[in-house]
């Protein structure tokens, strides 16, 4: 592979190397079938443990939907379906079940909306003190109950270095309780409790949290975003948390056709989009340090991922162009500080 | 084997004896010497492979408590007064899903204004949660209650609450007959869960009921708290048997056979309760105390039998719902509702105010002569409370009424921790 993404899992094994490299036109994308074939990404295999199975009742073109089931898929497959996982209060919890209906193909707990991290503490001393620890813990929160209302236990959880690899599925905003604002909300996006209306339409900027970044600053084992364009290094990343112990913590994109107003038909489009202006960066960590960062071939202007987004419409509007030039400014920012390019 | 030990540590002691497998706790007065030595006991490998976690709130104790009960850990954690109140939505949860966690409350008031000091005003914010509430009036009974609590909660897959007196007992050196370990071993089974999350066997736990089966879901939990009333005597009787000496059981009765007048509460009070009421029946008055052992489930037939042939009943408790008054007393209008006895209901010992055995004296000659109001409020200085009233009234911006009411009384802190 190019050094364009040196320091990447996926391509990191010396076994796997990608000697051709096939950009689809426009996209400028690795094709998947145009990789080698053990670094494609498989739908349907025999290995495959499907841990989120079908029948859910994710809406049409839910990212949420499709970066759980690889990431669930991934987790089983690294540790031999010797998994068992906790899931906070939020829309994946919800999509999949309720009773007596479960798309969970594996042990499953959901107790509270700001606890997960803490109830995965709890089931991870409990196998140590049984003496369990073939048995892995994975847990799994929206943005909303991992860094806002689970913030504090999740803080706890890194601190200790428990034995818990947690995954938080980013789609920006309180979706399941009909799309308000988060503390990862991003600047401009309209949201229930952040309209497009007075002077500063939208969610306001200068606030919200970073969160892979505060996890970085806990120096725990592992942390990575990741994107679900991207499923392979999505699948690497999980691979990589799984082959470690202590407290390691991914954090996936996840499009909300709902929240975000976009097609569902875009939702591969949208995360990628997210990638490739900067916006979204991929990145990894070990013990804080970075350790990898997914290059930008050609980075791509903000309008382009914002103007397939109604949550974005308002930016576009004469006399709010100060908002785009923030968003783009925060995309080249992300650009520089993770040396995306 | 007898020991002159610290309520706190005599409670660590017996728990770890129960093996629990996982212990999650957050610090706070007056529960920290409980929490302290078990983290020393299992620190020092006394408690088999026992993972102790130093968690970041109660909240993330409860929580933590969750996630292990659930993997089949016996569970164990402690608290107190506000820390109660951070984890409750994970104790309503913990109940809700039916696992077997035992918790020791040590009783404090809640703030504001803060308060480090011992009344029920904790536990009974949480009677509603379906957590079973045993009550101890002495460090004997609180070793001993541990023990049968996590035979009762894992015999019937509900979380146990043992409420001890914060300082009062907590904090109280006395002699107690430490059981043995292989005592406790024959006594309490391995924990056998009756749910759990297993990779050979999977299940989805904790998903959405909605109306259609909610009301059978929350049923169940009711009915198994009233089976719990026959099965919480029982383990008090085996207990016994075993150990040789009575500590369980619903309720305990003292002088109440012929009395005309009967006194009940809770916890350590039914001590000088008790020895108020032996002076008086010294005496010749006829007077004695049902000491309630379990609130919840509240033991209401039970009660009924014993009260049905007195002539006036006292409620004193240390919590009131305000707006309301006693809560206890309510509950015992409840159990009382086919005999028409006059119930006088009694808030005193908040905020660790001293209940004095003059005080009581006083208050059980005036209820022996029926001259208590229907709620009274023990030792109240309501000129205090008037002064502030007309200090409010007066038009000015008066300040925060507690440090009015606090210079008002010319009295000095002495809180030190909280
Ligand atoms: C203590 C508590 N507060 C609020 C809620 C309501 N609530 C449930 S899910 C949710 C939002 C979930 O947002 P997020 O975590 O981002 O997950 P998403 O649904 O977006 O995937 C909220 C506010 C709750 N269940 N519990
Ligand atoms: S609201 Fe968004 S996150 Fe929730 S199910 Fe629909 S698309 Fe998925
Ligand atoms: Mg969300």
């Amino acid at each position: 592979m190019t050094d364009k993404v040196k320091g990447f899992s996926v391509y990191d094994s010396e076994d796997s190397p990608q000697r051709l490299k096939f950009y689809q036109t426009g996209t400028l994308t690795v094709g998947n079938r145009l990789l080698d074939a053990k670094l494609r990404t498989v739908q349907a295999t025999k290995e495959r443990a499907n841990a989120i199975t079908s029948g859910h009742r994710a809406c049409q073109g839910c990212g949420e939907a499709l970066g759980a089931r690889y990431a669930v898929d991934a987790a089983m497959l690294a540790c031999d379906g010797k998994l068992v996982a906790t899931n906070a209060t939020g829309c994946l919890e919800v999509f999949t079940t309720p009773y007596p209906e479960t798309a969970w193909q594996l042990p499953w707990i959901h107790s509270l909306f700001g606890n997960t991290p803490a109830v995965a503490t709890g089931m991870a001393a409990a196998l140590k003190a049984k003496g369990q620890t073939d048995i892995r813990v994975l847990a799994q929160g929206g943005d909303g109950g991992t860094a806002d209302i689970g913030f504090g236990c999740l803080s706890g959880m890194f601190e200790r270095n428990d034995d818990v690899l947690y995954i938080c599925y980013n789609n920006q905003a309180y979706m399941n309780t009909g799309v308000q604002r988060s503390s990862q909300t991003p600047g401009a996006a309209r949201t229930a409790t952040t309209m497009p209306v007075g002077p500063e339409p939208g969610n306001v900027f200068g606030t919200g949290k970073y969160l892979p970044a505060i996890a970085m600053a806990h120096e725990i084992p592992y942390v990575a975003t990741a994107s679900i364009h991207h499923l392979h290094d999505l699948e690497a990343k999980v691979h990589k948390a799984m082959s470690m112990r202590g407290a390691r913590y991914i954090e996936i994109l996840v499009t909300c056709p709902l929240g975000w107003g976009s097609a569902p038909a875009d939702t591969i489009k949208v995360a990628r989009l997210a990638v490739e202006t900067g916006l979204w960066p991929l990145i990894e960590a070990e013990h804080g340090e970075l350790t990898g960062s997914h290059q930008l071939e050609r980075p791509r202007p903000v309008e382009d991922y914002l103007k397939l987004q109604r949550r974005f419409a308002h930016v576009f509007k004469p006399g709010n162009e100060w908002e785009l030039d923030n968003l783009q400014a925060l995309a080249d920012r992300n650009i520089r500080r993770y040396g995306l390019k | 084997m007898l020991q002159q030990i610290e309520g706190s540590y005599a409670v660590a002691e017996a728990v770890a004896m129960c093996m629990p497998e996982v212990v999650a706790a957050y610090p706070i007065t007056p529960q920290t010497h409980i929490v302290e030595h078990i983290g020393e006991l299992v620190k020092a490998g006394k408690v088999g492979s026992c993972e102790y976690i130093n968690v970041d709130s109660e909240f993330s104790a409860m929580s933590a408590c969750i996630g292990s009960s659930v993997m089949g850990a016996r569970t164990y954690t402690a608290t107190a007064s506000q820390g109660l109140l951070f984890m409750m939505e994970a104790v309503y949860n913990a109940s809700g899903l039916g696992l077997p966690i035992v918790m020791t409350l040590g009783n404090r008031s809640i703030g504001a204004p803060i308060n480090i000091w011992n009344d029920h005003t904790d536990a009974l914010a949480a009677r509603d949660s379906g957590w079973i509430q045993l009550f101890v009036e002495t460090n004997q009974q609180a070793v001993d209650v541990h023990i049968q609590a996590f035979k009762l909660a894992e015999a019937i897959s509900l979380p146990v609450m043992v409420c001890m007196d914060g300082f009062v007992l907590t904090h109280a050196y006395e002699r107690i007959d430490m059981p043995d370990k292989s005592q406790v071993e024959s006594f309490l089974p391995p924990f056998v869960p009756k749910q759990k999350l297993d990779p050979d066997q999977p299940v989805s736990i904790g998903a959405m009921v909605g109306p259609e089966a909610f009301t059978e879901v929350r049923y169940l939990a009711h009915h198994k708290q009233l089976e719990a009333l026959e099965i919480i005597d029982d383990i008090g009787e085996e207990f016994a048997e075993l150990f040789g000496r009575s500590s369980g059981g619903l309720v305990s009765c003292f002088d109440c056979g012929d009395a005309d007048t009967i006194v009940i509460a809770a916890g350590s009070v039914v001590g000088t309760i008790k020895s108020v009421i032996k002076d008086m029946r010294d005496e010749g008055h006829s007077i004695g105390v049902v000491s309630i052992r379990s609130m919840r489930p509240f033991p209401r037939f039970k009660l009924a039998k014993v009260l049905q042939k007195a002539k006036r009943v006292i409620v004193f408790e240390k919590a009131f719902s305000v707006g309301v008054g006693g809560v206890l007393a309510l509950d015992v209008q409840w159990a009382l509702h086919n005999y028409s006895l006059p119930l006088y209901s009694v808030i005193g010992g908040l905020g660790g105010r001293s209940i004095t055995r003059a005080s009581l004296r006083k208050l059980f000659d005036k209820g022996l002569r029926d001259q208590l109001p229907q709620t009274h409020f023990l030792d109240l200085d309501i000129d205090a409370v008037n002064r502030e009233l007309a200090r409010e009234r007066s038009g000015d911006r008066s300040g925060p009424a507690a440090e009015n009411i606090v210079r008002d009384l010319g009295v000095v802190s002495a809180a030190k921790t909280s």
